[in-house]
């Protein structure tokens, strides 16, 4: 694209968040913030502060994923043995008893997707603020991506709840949640609202002010 | 500028032009989907929430998993598991669940028979755009399709310690998932919005 991009901030339109309404921008409102006519969403060009949020999520899950995959999700008491589990231990057990189908998707789906998505979150924000226009169309793709894989992380703590759930057999076997689980479930929380606080508008930003 | 929308991932404005039954209009610059023309959709949309609901009943008043050892037969519901995790002390985790397995899922099924029932008899619900914004503000909270996973990945981890019998709720589980998908595919969010009557 050779010309400046007709897009709805260059000609003072604002896009509803909710219903997609194109809608006059007036300022002047006294301060009221401006809503949408139709739904009443809060109307904002640009998600405000989407670059400090969304930093802030992200790095605050990068934390919460350290104790989520150190610390036990479950304690199994087996006949007065305790064994504590974490995801890792899981799925290793999983492999070595031939499962490596269910190994693989537990693995994928409470390690690996958590990772890649704040990976992809992390190198989005860096490239916004650096204002690049290397490859838009891919990166919202990516951002896209982040929005669908994230809430099947969640695996990990229905299976907690299901186990919880079943296995109380008294002295022969019970199985209890572990300190992980609640970290897990923030990482998974956070990371969906880091997403959702991202946004993917900034990435095409850069080229029109570059071309005005 | 009724005719106008901008795309929602790149700010993009586009002409919104008919469209084919079944078709789809993408964005000319970063591909999103900017709308669409989906066949029935009020009449499908309902259909599916009716059919929702009674599942989403029938899926939470049945235990969906039983177990035996030996003698000992231990059954589950949803709810069991996230009592369970109460009274461990595991609040925060019995909350996620909770909100995303039954909360979010009857809410949203709930007020989407709210808003399309009375269009279907040609009357105007009440609150009819805060009801819809909150309907699409809940959507990515509903899991039930990450739960079936869960269940999926349960039945393999305890098969080795004891057998597994599948309940009732388990079968209603399955079809109430492809319900809820096939319920967000016929809804064309568009066609609600244009019941709303406002002033610019
Ligand atoms: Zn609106
Ligand atoms: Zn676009």
């Amino acid at each position: 694209m050779n010309q400046s991009a007709l897009t709805a901030r260059n000609v003072s339109l604002v896009s509803c968040p909710c219903c997609h309404l194109l809608c006059e921008m007036r300022s002047g409102h006294q301060g009221r913030p401006l809503t949408c006519p139709r739904c009443g969403a809060a109307l904002h060009q640009r998600k405000i502060n989407s670059l400090a949020r969304t930093w802030a999520l992200v790095l605050a899950a990068f934390v919460c994923y350290i104790p989520a995959n150190v610390l036990p999700i479950t304690h199994v008491t087996s006949l007065g043995h305790v064994q504590s589990d974490t995801i890792m231990s899981g799925v290793i057990y999983f492999m070595v008893s031939g499962s490596w189908p269910i190994a693989l998707v537990i693995f994928v789906a409470s390690v690996f997707v958590p990772l890649v998505k704040l990976i992809i979150l992390t190198f989005l924000l860096i490239s916004v603020q650096r204002k690049t226009n290397w490859r838009q169309k891919d990166r919202t793709r990516l951002y896209r991506i982040t929005e669908v894989i994230g809430r099947w992380s969640m695996v990990d703590i229905y299976v907690v709840t299901i186990l919880v759930a079943l296995v109380k057999m008294g002295a022969l076997a019970t199985i209890e949640a572990g300190p992980g689980a609640v970290f897990f479930g923030a990482v998974v929380v956070i990371t969906m609202f880091a997403a959702m606080t991202f946004d993917p508008r900034l990435i095409w930003d850069t080229k029109e002010q570059h071309n005005e | 500028m009724d005719s106008l929308i901008a795309c929602h991932e790149c700010d993009l404005i586009h002409r919104i032009q008919p469209l084919a039954e079944g078709a789809v209009a993408r964005c000319s610059r970063c591909g999103a989907v900017l709308y669409c023309h989906k066949r029935n959709s009020l009449d499908r949309t309902l259909a599916m929430t009716i059919a929702g609901l009674i599942l989403f009943v029938l899926a939470n008043s049945f235990p969906f998993l039983s177990m035996k050892i030996q003698a000992q037969v231990q059954e589950s519901t949803l709810l069991t598991g996230i009592k369970e995790l109460y009274a461990q002390g595991m609040w925060q985790v019995a909350l996620l669940v909770l909100l995303t397995t039954i909360l979010v899922p009857l809410i949203q099924l709930l007020s989407l028979l709210y808003v399309l029932l009375p269009i279907k008899l040609n009357r105007k619900p009440w609150k009819l755009a805060l009801v819809f914004r909150f309907v699409q503000r809940l959507q990515p909270w509903s899991m039930m399709e990450v739960f079936m996973l869960g269940i999926l990945v349960s039945i393999v981890k305890l098969a080795g310690m004891a057998s597994m019998v599948p309940g009732i709720s388990l079968f209603a589980f399955l079809v109430l998932i492809f319900i809820l998908a096939a319920s967000a595919a016929s809804l064309d969010p568009h066609l609600i919005w244009e019941q709303v009557e406002f002033k610019r």
